[in-house]
């Protein structure tokens, strides 16, 4: 009777927590599922049936037809794509320099400035905006690429140093001074021990590419040119403008997730594992 | 003795390396996060004449500001949407993702990594894409919320909440909850699964009940944690901006009643149809916003990362 009870109340348990966990699932995917599905369906059927999935008959692509005619999309993904490129490289070259060195050496002011280069990863970019367009402005890098890339790699590096920093001071000295001894110079020490903190850098690297493809605050204001836009500035004011063309506007928001969704399944087990490993450190 | 020279030499040789290392970091770092700041703040005692002639003002962008009487409903406004915005995303965001963390790591789970990456899923879109979806999903005209809420019986309830004065800011509260819940969710579960083993069998051999474990054992535990998630959530939405923008575009409609702080800024900084945008007045609102933000981080740093250490000592 107590077993049976006990049982009985652990099988309760079990269901009433995978209850859960699958209504937050279906939750968290229903939306994405939503436009996705429409995105391919004919205008009729997107408003007629919008639960069902597209079916031979409802099948369209009118949408992508004319997101892709309409709007410069190729153009903005290909800046979206220099932008997040260019500046995740570069942080994680500056990072990786800047955090060898505050793990590495011992010099006068190293927690000082290991606490001025933190500052960043609590107080947001944003509120400096009107003196960074001053700036590019003055450096006349208004409506480009590069105006964007200077700032997300501002923006990116706190967090980098400080991840990688706290990596780096984990990789064991003996290396370190086996290669000095062999004569080997602090740059060519630098490169041996960037591959042992290569999963940290994964992390870093996803954790500061997705904000930089989906940041629309710095596009808007720095580089809303036509020939500057991103993929998120541009569906932000493409959608303002094509609202009533509902095979345009899902398509369009499709389009703008799908490289992200593709990322994210690439590299989730990565990105889980980096942002899970520091705390159980 | 030429030994013993070239020793010294070697060890009092000045490290170009170390600044071959640290200065591009520093200097873009500076040049363009921190340098804008303050320079940011200096402005914020200028204003400008009709030929764009800045001139020291002192205070006076702050009194107008906190007392003029086009100004300071506009300021307050955004400040009292921004604190509700806040406690919405406190109570609904990060206990469900408390809630769901702790079912994650729960013994009898399965396929809590499946999980976890899609809860995480929304975090990674773009706040832009995410406020169209849920605009679309909300729309009279697509009827798609209302068919849900039928389902349930409760199709009269639905109304076109973006659209109404006072529950636009709360649906925007949800839509950015949705969204975000990623982030809670995985630093609690993070911190949960830290937890030494041998503490949670003990309390499981003595015959505590899970939720009684839960509360006595694993949430005092990962206390720290929720520190941190509640900064990272008050530094997050102190700084919003995109999803009002986005779905409610700059005047932060209907009425200014989805106005925060970030839109405040920005309106104040870059103008809207009727008023012309002012740089000054701009950077006195980022000023203003920068003190909020760093009232919270210094509370967390000196009031509950202090408490805590005492806790575990």
């Amino acid at each position: 009777m107590n077993t049976m009870t006990l049982k009985l109340r652990r099988w309760m348990g079990f269901l009433g927590a995978h209850a859960i966990l699958v209504l937050a699932m279906i939750v968290a995917l229903f939306p994405i599922v939503l436009v996705l599905m429409n995105s391919f369906k004919a205008r009729k059927a997107i408003f007629r049936a919008p639960m069902l999935p597209p079916l031979p008959d409802t099948f369209s692509l009118d949408g992508y037809a004319t997101v892709l005619q309409r709007s410069n999309f190729q153009l903005y993904f290909v800046n979206s794509l220099v932008v997040t490129l260019g500046s995740m490289a570069l942080i994680l070259l500056l990072g990786a320099m800047a955090a060898y060195a505050l793990s590495e050496y011992e010099f006068r002011g190293n927690a000082v400035l290991g606490i001025y280069l933190a500052i960043g990863i609590m107080i947001p970019i944003r509120l400096g905006t009107v003196s960074i367009l001053r700036i590019m402005v003055a450096m006349k890098l208004v409506n480009t690429l590069t105006a964007l890339i200077l700032v997300y790699i501002a923006m990116g590096l706190p967090l980098t140093i400080f991840i990688l920093a706290e990596f780096m001071r984990q990789v064991p000295r003996e290396l370190k001074e086996a290669a000095r001894i062999d004569g080997a110079s602090e740059y060519r020490i630098f490169w041996l021990i960037l591959p042992l903190v290569r999963p940290a850098i994964a992390t870093v690297a996803v954790f500061t590419m997705i904000p930089v493809w989906n940041d629309l605050w710095f596009p808007l204001i720095l580089a809303p040119g036509e020939k500057t836009k991103t993929v998120t500035l541009g569906a932000q004011q493409f959608l303002g403008q094509f609202v009533s063309d509902w095979n345009a506007v899902l398509s369009s928001l499709s389009l703008a997730m799908v490289p992200i969704l593709i990322i994210y399944i690439i590299f989730s087990r990565q990105l889980i594992r980096g942002l899970t490993a520091g705390a159980v450190k | 003795m030429q030994q013993t020279y070239s020793r010294r030499s070697r060890r009092k040789k000045f490290p170009t390396h170390i600044i071959v290392f640290l200065a591009p970091a520093t200097i873009i770092y500076t040049l363009f996060m921190i340098y804008p700041l303050f320079d940011s703040m200096r402005l914020s005692f200028f204003s400008a004449d009709s030929q764009g002639q800045e001139f020291f003002v002192g205070l006076q962008n702050y009194i107008t500001l906190f007392t003029d009487e086009l100004w300071q409903p506009r300021l307050w406004g955004a400040f009292k949407h921004n604190v509700i915005f806040f406690i919405i995303h406190m109570i609904v965001q990060n206990s469900i993702g408390l809630l769901l963390a702790a079912l994650l790591t729960m013994r009898i789970t399965r396929g809590a990594g499946f999980f976890r990456t899609i809860f995480f899923l929304p975090t990674m879109l773009s706040v832009v894409i995410v406020g169209f979806i849920w605009e679309l999903i909300l729309s009279p005209l697509w009827g798609v919320a209302e068919t849900i809420m039928g389902w349930f019986g409760l199709a009269d309830l639905y109304q076109p909440w973006l659209g109404l004065e006072g529950p636009a800011l709360i649906a925007l509260s949800f839509i950015s909850v949705w969204q975000f819940i990623g982030i809670p969710m995985m630093l609690f579960y993070a911190a949960l699964i830290g937890i030494p083993e041998e503490l949670i069998e003990a309390a499981t051999v003595d015959g505590a009940s899970a939720w009684k474990t839960f509360w006595k054992i694993k949430f005092p535990l990962i206390l720290p944690t929720v520190g941190i998630v509640a900064v990272l959530t008050y530094v997050g939405n102190f700084n919003a901006f995109d999803l009002i923008y986005t779905t409610q575009g700059a005047l932060a409609g209907p009425n200014f009643s989805t106005d925060i702080m970030g839109t405040f800024f920005y309106r104040t900084f870059f103008g809207q149809q009727l008023q012309l945008g002012n740089p000054t007045m701009g950077a006195t609102v980022a000023t203003v916003m920068f003190m909020i933000i760093l009232v919270g981080v210094l509370a967390y740093l000196f009031l509950w990362q202090r408490r805590i250490q005492n806790y575990e000592l």
